[in-house]
This record gives structure tokens, C-alpha cells and sequence, in this order.
């Protein structure tokens, strides 16, 4: 045995699988050791904050040390920052209107382009041929123009009965160390649509899942299991009972009777658990038309004949040369249930049938709400994205083991 | 003597297997056929008999692999062409091999007309359709097929007659030599029959003009061939006609394999079979010297540490032993 | 075993299987009758689809009979509950034709022989008796104990599998053996030691065995009586000489005339191709 394991472990496609669910796993544990927050905690005030470092602005200002550097390029960024390419674009057709040669305006080199549009723009001139309201936009432009330029930076007053009153200057020059800064959150897949930190969140989810996807795994292989050995091994009556039911079940698409029975189920009664239940109770019918083929198979095979003629139960010949056979079948159909239960899961929170959205998330509630608020239209993939890769990778290891595993079940394999 | 057809020297290949060792299972073989003769080769399972059918035809493909040596088929070298140039040039025209399975491996969709234009347009790619019909109908008729085969689909044909099918497509572009890898073992004995009488025909034509005969069942071959060569472990032991080698085998292992011949005549119901113990070496690692000895009744310390090359012997034969043919002689004789 | 010979083991009346799917139907055994004496070695000889196969799994008690019926040492053969299958599988055992398949490839040899010993009643046995007794059965069939040892059957040799299969009808001592084309899978040089035990194990522990083949030199070798299968029927039937030296019916005639031969010429001037 140990040797097996040994020879499993050298097998690359294995090691690949069992590193992506151990890492899974470990970050399931351990992450909440080092961020203890509640997964659905709300930090965000506003939608889907992009991923990032976030430093609070009145302690950044007021609580720490602050640091003149003379840095060259950090005006010329905060202007390329600021200025975007639409902005840039425009000015371009104003400098173009007012007779600039085009050869002569480079929109890249944000100081030269400043430099030309402080020379060349003349708010009181009425350039021919351009609208009203597009001499407004570039007199809005050019006020924005104007600030960003600025060089005497901001300064901080209080107001007190009405009297403004100066408690500090903040110049261009002025930085803060961050580590001196008190509020820092680092949030590396931003805020979704509630302002929750979706890492925290994503890892929660994926534990949840998990569990779903375990436990539904587990009642849909036992069902199928059971049912496909009776049905396939035994046959007669009880074969066409099974096989009644299980072709009932299977005309009857199962996301159907999910839905059915998840709606039937009140939200606040629905948890992962009975959720879990609910998906494992309706997935087990492949399972036993699959066991049931391969049993049927087995059943007339020499080595079955000869332990009937030797006298062995019933009981005993499923179990010991049935069973076995089909084990490393069973395992496969275990791990697709898993999967399929993380994606049935996950259709039915979208449909928003899952578990209550108030308890814990999940990777289905996770799309959901990304779903619901448009996440996906508008482009703020950190609240969707990394869901997909965590789905894909626990599909994707399972089956990698699933697949590494045969040499274990199959003695016949083995070196 | 003949014009040698097919003239092999020293061949060896070898099997990679996926942990990447090296399986010699055609090791050193020799071997020369002349036109219109037939050569058996007989052997257990595993002794490389297939493989050596497959190294024959000089188209390898992963896991089997030349090593060295060399195929002359009538005065023309096909070992050293690259594998595309053999299946243009070389198989169907110069060499067709029927595999053990030849007719389960018939597309069940396709009649038999189309499987026979796609041979011939393979090679002439400019045939016309009616005439390789009326080639295909003469065919037919010569090797006592009926016409109404070439249109029908390969599963309405019984087992027998599909092999016959086979056969009549394999060598028809008329090659100068068959492989035929147990081509009858898995027919009834009646479709045997018929199998063996369509080979022995297509010599008798001289559709085909040299035939090598693979097969484990030795009163099949006695009967069949010419020459038999038999097989061990992935190199030839013994060499010699039909008759000599199952009368007056030279060999331990075909001494053994001889003897335990079974045929529904009298007296076989009183005599004592011979049966060797032990199994065959693993290729993977060949032991030293003669491949036999641990299974050897006469075996002495030399045979393991020496390598034994075949030796002549009268009649025009070879054997690969340590021991003069007539020590062997003797010490069958006393059993 | 004096008295044993006269008796009569297994025979049967007018047995017919008919296998029904839907409106089709197969006649695979068509009205039977045979009669098997006790310690003799029947074969029964067909090519493939003659019904041979079917027979053997109705004599094991694997299928049940269509009509007609089978007596066990005189008396009608009642299997129709599983008590009394399991009653009558204690005294017939089989070796099927594939070694491969004939194992369960989960067990060790050690547990297959165990199994055995189990099975007839020695499962109170001390181990070193246990042990001993595997020894023996080993013994009988040129296969040594010591090497078998936490090993898998796979890992043998196909003959060394079906002398391991010889091994275990040894162990159960069974009244009938019903051997299933047990050597047509196995090369040459190992057959005839299989055949040579075979009729070891029948002397040894006296018992019937029924040879189901395909090949009529081999039945010829190993067996009493013949009987010849065509189409489901039995066309002949006799003692072994008799039946091969001296066929009487045409079909047992070109049986053995379509097999290969070494000393007389093989006549292949009568194939029909028409066939």
C-alpha cells in the first residue's frame, strides 16, 4: 500500500490535482486566521471598489508625519493620471480648430500638450464652425485645466460659525509614509456590489461550496450506489421498479424538481445544508443507471460464476466481486457529483433559489449578486471572475486525482 | 533453387515502453524465402512471432522501434525508407500482411467494392471505378468468392467468408509476399479449412509469390508450410523443412513444443505428452546467455554465461544449442 | 470406486434452452439426452454456436432449463430456490475458458485457496494445517506455495492461472467438474500439463469430469466418452475410440476431417467454398 501511494504521488497529473485542492483547503483554514472579519461584512459604502490598497485620507492627512520629496515625474503622472484620453483627444481637435499644425501636437507628452493648449486657448475666441455648447465643454475643460496645474496645492480649514478657519496646507511635494498611516485596507479583489471584500468573502464561499458540494456528492453516490448494485445484481421485479423510478426521474429534468423543491422550501428555512440535501436527493440517477450497466456487465463474468458455484452469498459477491470492480467508477462519479453539485449549486442560487443570502456565501450566491448587479456589463470582473477560477479549479483537481486514482483501485495497474 | 524474395538479415527492433525500458522482441533474426515456397513460424505467446510480422514490413510506428538490420524484398532494401515511402510503395504492392483480427478491422459501413477502390486508388490514383469492378469480379471468381460479396457490407458476411474477403483485398495489387498472422485461429475448423485452401490457391496462382505462415497451432503449419522456424524469446531456435522440424526437432524448446502435439489420430490417445516447465524469460530483462536455459532439461553452466549463435546442421538446417545434434539425439531418445 | 463407476452422475431428458428477446427466439439446446457415468471423462465437442457453452451453463445450475429435465445421481435436479442451488454448487465446480477473467483481480492467491478451505468447513482449522493443506494443493499442480504467497493471480502465467484454478477444485474436492474450454487460451507446452493434472485430479479425489471443447484431438486425448454438438444437438455419442477412429454420421466425419493432421495427409481437395 505504501508503494501505491508512493507511485501515486510520483504520477504528475496527481500531484497537480492534489496540490490545487490542498492549497484550496489550506487557504479555506488559514485565511481566516490571519483575516478574521466576517465574510459578509459591509465596508464598502458604493459598488464595486476595484481591487487595490485603500489609505484613508484624514489619517494620511492628519494623523501621519508628513514628507516633502522633490520626485521630477510626480506632477507630470498626477496630470497623466488625470487627464484621460478622451480629454487629450479633444483638446487635440480644439488645437486643430485654432490652426495648431497637426505634426506639432503630440497628445502622449502630457507637459508639451499643457504647455500648447496655456498658449493657444482663448476662452473669449469663437472658433468657427463648433457649437455652443462644445465651446462650454472646453471652457469646463480648461477650469479643470487650470486646478490641475495648480501649484499651491490644498489647504485645510475648519469651519467655525461660519468663519473658515486654516488648520494646514497639503502641497504637490507632500507624502505620507503608508506604514505610518493607521487605516489601511488591503482589498486584492476589491468590493462587490454590497461593498463586502470579495476575497474574504471568495474563501468563505469556497469552504461552503465545498461542504455543499460534499455532502450532495455524498447522498447522490450512496442512493446511486445502492439502488444500481440492487437493481443491476439482483434484476427481476425490483430491477424494473428501480428502473421505473430512475427513468421517471430522468425524463423529469432535475433542475426542474430542484427548483420545485427549493421553492417549496421557505428562504429563511433554506440553509447550505438543506440545500445540499435537496441537490444530492435529485442527482443520484445517473449514478445508478451507470452502476447499474457496469454491475449487469460483472454479473455474468467467470469469475462471479465461480463464486456462486462456490457458495458465496449474495451479499458477499456484490461485496467483495462486484464492489470492487467498480469502485474506481464509483470514485469518479463521486468526484463529478461534487463538481455537479458546486454548478447545481450554483444555477440555483442564480435563479436566486439557493441557500438565504444572509448566512453565509457561497460560490452560486457569489455569481448571483455579481449577476444581479450587472457586474458583467460593467466590466468589474474582480466580482465574478475569480468565482469561475475557483469553480473550474476544484473541478478541475478532482478530476485530476479522480483520473491518477485508477492505479490504486485497479491491482492490475500497479507496477 | 529460387529467386530469394525476401531476404532478412540480423533484424532486431524493439518495443519503448512507457517507463522507457527497451524490449527486444525480434532480436537477430535471419531469414530468407524463395518464390513459391512458404515459410511457418512457430512459438508461444509473447515469443515475438506478431512482432517480428509487424518488423517485416518495415513500418514502424511508436511503441515498436528499428534498431538495425536489413529487409531486402526482392533485390530492394526497404529497411532504411522512411515510413511514408513504405506504406506508397511497399505494403499491398511489395509485402500485405492479414493480421490476427484482419476481419473485424473492415469499416461495418462501407460495402466491400469500396474498401477494394480504396487499395487501388491508393496507388493509382487514376483507375477507373468500372474497371477495378470488373478486376475485383475476376478476382473473385478465380479465388471461388461469389460476385455478390463485393456488394455487400462486412457485417452480412459469416466469419469465414470475411476472411476470405480479407485476404482477396490484401493481395489485390498481387504482392510478392504475404504475412499471414494467425490468420485462421479464431474460425471454426471448417472455415479453417477454406481459409488455408484460399492461401495455399493464391501460391498455386502466383498471385502471391512467397508466403510467411504465423501461427501457435503446429499440425496447421506441419501441414501448410515448407519451412519452419521457431521462435523463443524474440530470436529464431530452430530452422528447418516441415517435416524435420516436427519429426526431428533439434531443440529443447522445439523438442518440447513438438511433443506436445495433439491430433485426432490413433495412437495420440496413448502417448505421453512432453510439457516444459517454468515461463518465458521477461524481455524486459533477457537473462544471459541461451534465452532457454532455466527452462532447459540439459542444461550445463556454459549455457548461461555464453552467448549461443545458431549452428548448422545436416540437411540444411539450424539450431541455436550448446549441444551437437547428436548428443541431442541421444539423450531424447533416452528420454 | 467400483460402485462409483456404474452409477450414473449427471444425465439429462429431452433438454432444450430457447433463448427469447422479444419475438425472437434462439433454440441454443434442442431436446437433448445424454447420460454421464460417475469418475469418467466426458467430453462434449462443437464448433462454435452448437450449443456446448449453454449446455455447461445449464449443467452448472447458471441458467435456468427451458423445458426437459436433468438428473443428479438419479434423482431430479431441483434448483429453484437459492438454498438448494447453493446444495447442489457444493458438489460441481467449473474452470472456465480465460484465466484472466476467471479470477477476482482484488484477491491474493493466499485468500483464494483460503477461500477454499473455508468453504468446506475448515475455517476452524488451525492456521499451520490451513497453510499445510495449501501446500499440498499447490504441490499437486507443480506450483510452489512459498513463491504464490502475497501475490495476485494476474501476476501468473495463463497456465499458471488454470493450474491455480486446478489447485482450487482440488481444495473443494467437488463431485463434477465441468472444465469450459480450459486450455484454449494456453500455449501449447502448458496445455498438455493441464490435461495430464486434469486426469491426476479426477483419479485423485474421484470425480466426473465433463471436457467442453472445440477441439476434437483434444477430446479424443483426454476423454471416455465423447459427445459430438451440432446446432444445439447431440448427433453422436459413444465411447472415444468409437466416436473419432470410426465416426458414423457425416457431420463427425468432416469434423475430424477438417482438423489438421500429422501423420496422415490432411485432404483439402473436399473444401467446398460455396459454403
Amino acid at each position: 500500500m505504501r508503494n501505491t501511494l508512493k507511485s501515486i504521488f510520483k504520477d504528475g497529473k496527481f500531484r497537480l490535482g492534489f496540490g490545487i485542492l490542498v492549497f484550496l483547503l489550506l487557504m479555506i483554514f488559514l485565511y481566516p486566521l490571519f483575516v478574521p472579519n466576517p465574510p459578509l461584512e459591509i465596508i464598502g459604502r458604493g459598488t464595486f471598489f476595484p481591487p487595490g490598497v485603500y489609505v484613508s485620507n484624514l489619517d494620511s492627512v492628519s494623523g501621519a508625519p508628513i514628507y516633502s520629496l522633490t520626485l521630477a515625474d510626480a506632477e507630470a503622472k498626477r496630470l497623466a493620471s488625470k487627464l484621460s484620453l478622451e480629454d487629450r483627444a479633444e483638446m487635440k481637435t480644439y488645437l486643430l480648430a485654432v490652426g495648431v499644425p497637426e505634426e506639432q501636437i503630440n497628445i502622449e507628452d502630457t507637459a508639451a500638450l499643457l504647455a500648447l493648449w496655456a498658449e493657444k486657448y482663448d476662452p473669449k475666441l469663437n472658433v468657427k464652425g463648433m457649437i455652443f455648447a462644445k465651446l462650454q465643454y472646453y471652457r469646463r475643460l480648461n477650469d479643470k485645466l487650470v486646478s490641475l496645474l495648480d501649484s499651491e496645492g490644498l489647504i485645510l480649514a475648519r469651519e467655525t460659525d461660519g468663519v473658515l478657519e486654516k488648520t494646514g496646507q497639503v502641497l504637490p511635494l507632500d507624502y505620507v509614509n503608508i506604514g505610518e498611516v493607521s487605516s489601511v485596507r488591503v482589498l486584492p479583489l476589491g468590493t462587490d456590489n454590497f461593498g463586502r471584500d470579495v476575497l474574504t468573502e471568495l474563501v468563505k464561499a469556497t469552504g461552503v461550496s465545498l461542504q455543499i458540494g460534499l455532502i450532495a456528492g455524498s447522498i447522490a453516490t450512496a442512493i446511486g450506489l445502492v439502488l444500481g448494485l440492487i437493481s443491476g445484481y439482483v434484476g427481476g421485479w425490483l430491477d424494473d421498479l428501480i428502473m421505473f423510478f430512475t427513468n421517471l426521474l430522468i425524463v423529469i429534468p432535475s433542475l426542474i424538481i430542484l427548483i420545485l423543491i427549493s421553492y417549496s422550501i421557505s428562504q429563511s428555512e433554506r440553509g447550505p445544508t438543506t440545500i445540499a440535501i435537496v441537490i444530492g436527493l435529485t442527482s443520484w440517477v445517473w449514478t445508478t443507471k451507470a452502476v447499474r450497466a457496469q454491475v449487469i456487465s460483472l454479473r455474468n463474468r467467470d469469475h462471479v460464476n465461480l463464486s456462486k458455484l462456490s457458495g458465496h452469498s449474495t451479499a458477499s459477491i456484490i461485496l467483495r466481486d462486484i464492489l470492487p470492480y467498480i469502485a474506481s467508477y464509483v470514485v469518479m462519479a463521486f468526484i463529478l457529483q461534487i463538481s455537479s453539485a458546486i454548478l447545481a449549486e450554483a444555477s440555483l442560487s442564480i435563479l436566486g433559489l439557493g441557500p438565504k443570502t444572509t448566512l453565509v456565501p457561497t460560490l452560486g450566491l457569489m455569481m448571483n449578486w455579481a449577476m444581479i448587479y450587472q457586474a458583467h456589463i460593467l466590466g468589474k470582473w474582480w466580482a465574478y471572475f475569480p468565482v469561475i477560477v475557483v469553480i473550474a479549479l476544484i473541478t478541475f483537481s478532482m478530476n485530476l486525482i479522480n483520473t491518477s486514482l485508477d492505479q490504486i483501485f485497479n491491482p492490475a495497474l500497479r507496477e | 533453387m529460387g529467386k530469394t524474395i525476401l531476404k532478412v538479415d540480423n533484424l532486431k527492433t524493439k518495443y519503448i515502453t512507457r517507463y522507457n525500458e527497451d524490449v527486444y522482441a525480434v532480436n537477430d533474426v535471419s531469414l530468407e524465402v524463395e518464390e513459391g515456397k512458404s515459410l511457418g513460424i512457430a512459438g508461444e505467446s509473447g515469443c515475438g512471432k506478431s512482432t517480428l510480422a509487424l518488423s517485416l514490413m518495415g513500418y514502424y510506428f511508436a511503441p515498436l522501434h528499428y534498431v538495425s538490420g536489413d529487409i531486402v524484398i526482392d533485390g530492394k532494401n526497404i529497411s532504411s525508407l522512411e515510413p511514408d515511402a513504405v506504406r506508397q510503395s511497399v505494403l499491398g504492392q511489395e509485402i500485405a500482411y492479414i493480421p490476427q483480427s484482419a476481419m473485424n478491422a473492415l469499416n461495418p459501413t462501407r460495402k466491400i467494392i469500396n474498401f477494394i477502390e480504396d487499395v487501388v486508388l491508393a496507388h493509382e490514383p487514376n483507375s477507373d471505378k468500372k474497371e477495378i469492378r470488373q478486376l475485383a469480379e475476376t478476382r473473385f471468381e478465380l479465388l471461388g468468392l461469389p460476385k455478390s460479396v463485393l456488394d455487400h457490407y462486412p457485417v452480412e458476411l459469416s466469419g469465414g467468408m470475411k476472411q476470405r474477403t480479407v485476404i482477396a483485398i490484401s493481395v489485390f495489387l498481387s504482392p510478392k509476399i504475404l504475412i499471414a498472422d494467425e490468420p485462421s485461429s479464431a474460425l471454426d475448423v471448417s472455415s479453417q479449412k477454406m481459409v488455408i485452401k484460399m492461401l495455399l490457391d493464391l501460391m498455386d496462382r502466383g498471385l502471391v509469390k512467397a508466403m510467411i505462415f504465423i501461427t501457435h497451432e503446429l499440425p496447421l503449419l506441419y501441414n501448410v508450410t515448407d519451412d519452419i522456424m521457431v521462435m523463443y524469446a524474440g530470436q529464431i531456435v530452430e530452422k528447418g523443412t516441415a517435416r524435420q522440424t516436427v519429426f526431428d526437432p533439434l531443440h529443447p524448446y522445439s523438442k518440447g513444443l513438438m511433443g506436445s502435439i495433439i491430433v485426432p489420430e490413433a495412437g495420440v490417445r496413448n502417448s505421453k505428452l512432453s510439457s516444459i516447465p517454468g515461463v518465458p524469460p521477461n524481455l524486459k530483462h533477457p537473462p544471459q546467455g541461451c534465452q532457454f536455459a532455466e527452462r532447459c532439461k540439459y542444461v550445463v553452466e556454459e549455457c548461461k554465461t555464453h552467448e549461443i549463435s545458431m549452428r548448422p546442421a545436416e540437411g540444411d538446417r539450424a539450431y541455436r544449442c550448446i549441444f551437437g545434434e547428436d548428443v541431442l539425439r541421444k539423450a531424447y531418445n533416452n528420454g | 470406486m467400483a460402485d462409483e463407476t456404474c452409477e450414473t452422475c449427471l444425465s439429462g431428458t429431452n433438454l432444450t434452452k430457447i433463448y427469447a428477446f422479444g419475438k425472437s427466439r434462439t433454440v441454443a439446446v434442442d431436446n437433448i439426452n445424454f447420460c454421464f457415468n460417475a469418475g469418467q471423462v466426458i467430453s462434449i465437442v462443437g464448433e462454435s454456436g452448437s450449443g456446448k457453452t449453454t449446455l455447461a451453463k445449464m449443467l452448472l445450475g447458471l441458467t435456468n432449463v427451458t423445458s426437459g429435465q436433468i438428473y443428479f445421481r438419479g434423482k431430479p435436479l431441483d434448483i429453484s430456490t437459492s438454498k438448494k442451488r447453493k446444495e447442489y454448487w457444493k458438489s460441481i465446480q467449473a474452470i472456465f475458458q480465460d484465466p484472466y477473467s476467471s479470477y477476482n483481480i482484488f484477491t491474493k492467491i493466499d485468500d483464494v485457496l483460503l477461500d477454499c478451505i473455508h468453504l468446506r468447513g475448515g475455517r476452524k482449522v488451525p492456521k499451520e494445517e490451513k497453510i499445510a493443506m495449501m501446500e499440498e494443493a499447490c504441490r499437486f499442480v507443480n506450483l510452489k506455495f512459498a513463491e504464490l504467497t502475497n501475490k495476485y493471480p494476474f501476476e501468473l502465467s495463463g497456465g499458471q492461472m488454470q493450474r491455480l484454478m486446478i489447485a482450487r477444485v482440488f481444495l473443494l474436492k467437488p463431485k463434477i467438474l465441468l472444465a469450459d474450454e480450459p486450455t484454449s487460451m494456453i500455449d501449447a507446452c502448458s496445455r498438455a500439463s493441464i490435461l495430464e493434472m486434469l486426469l491426476k485430479l479426477r483419479d485423485e479425489i474421484n470425480m466426473t469430469l465433463i471436457f467442453i471443447t472445440h477441439d476434437i484431438g483434444l477430446a479424443y486425448f483426454i476423454s471416455d466418452e465423447v459427445y459430438i454438438m451440432e446446432h444445439g444437438k447431440i448427433v453422436e455419442s459413444g465411447s472415444a475410440d468409437e466416436v473419432i477412429l470410426n465416426p458414423k454420421e457425416a457431420y463427425t466425419k468432416r469434423l475430424i476431417n477438417d482438423v489438421p493432421k500429422i501423420y496422415e495427409p490432411w485432404d483439402l481437395s473436399t473444401v467446398d467454398y460455396h459454403l
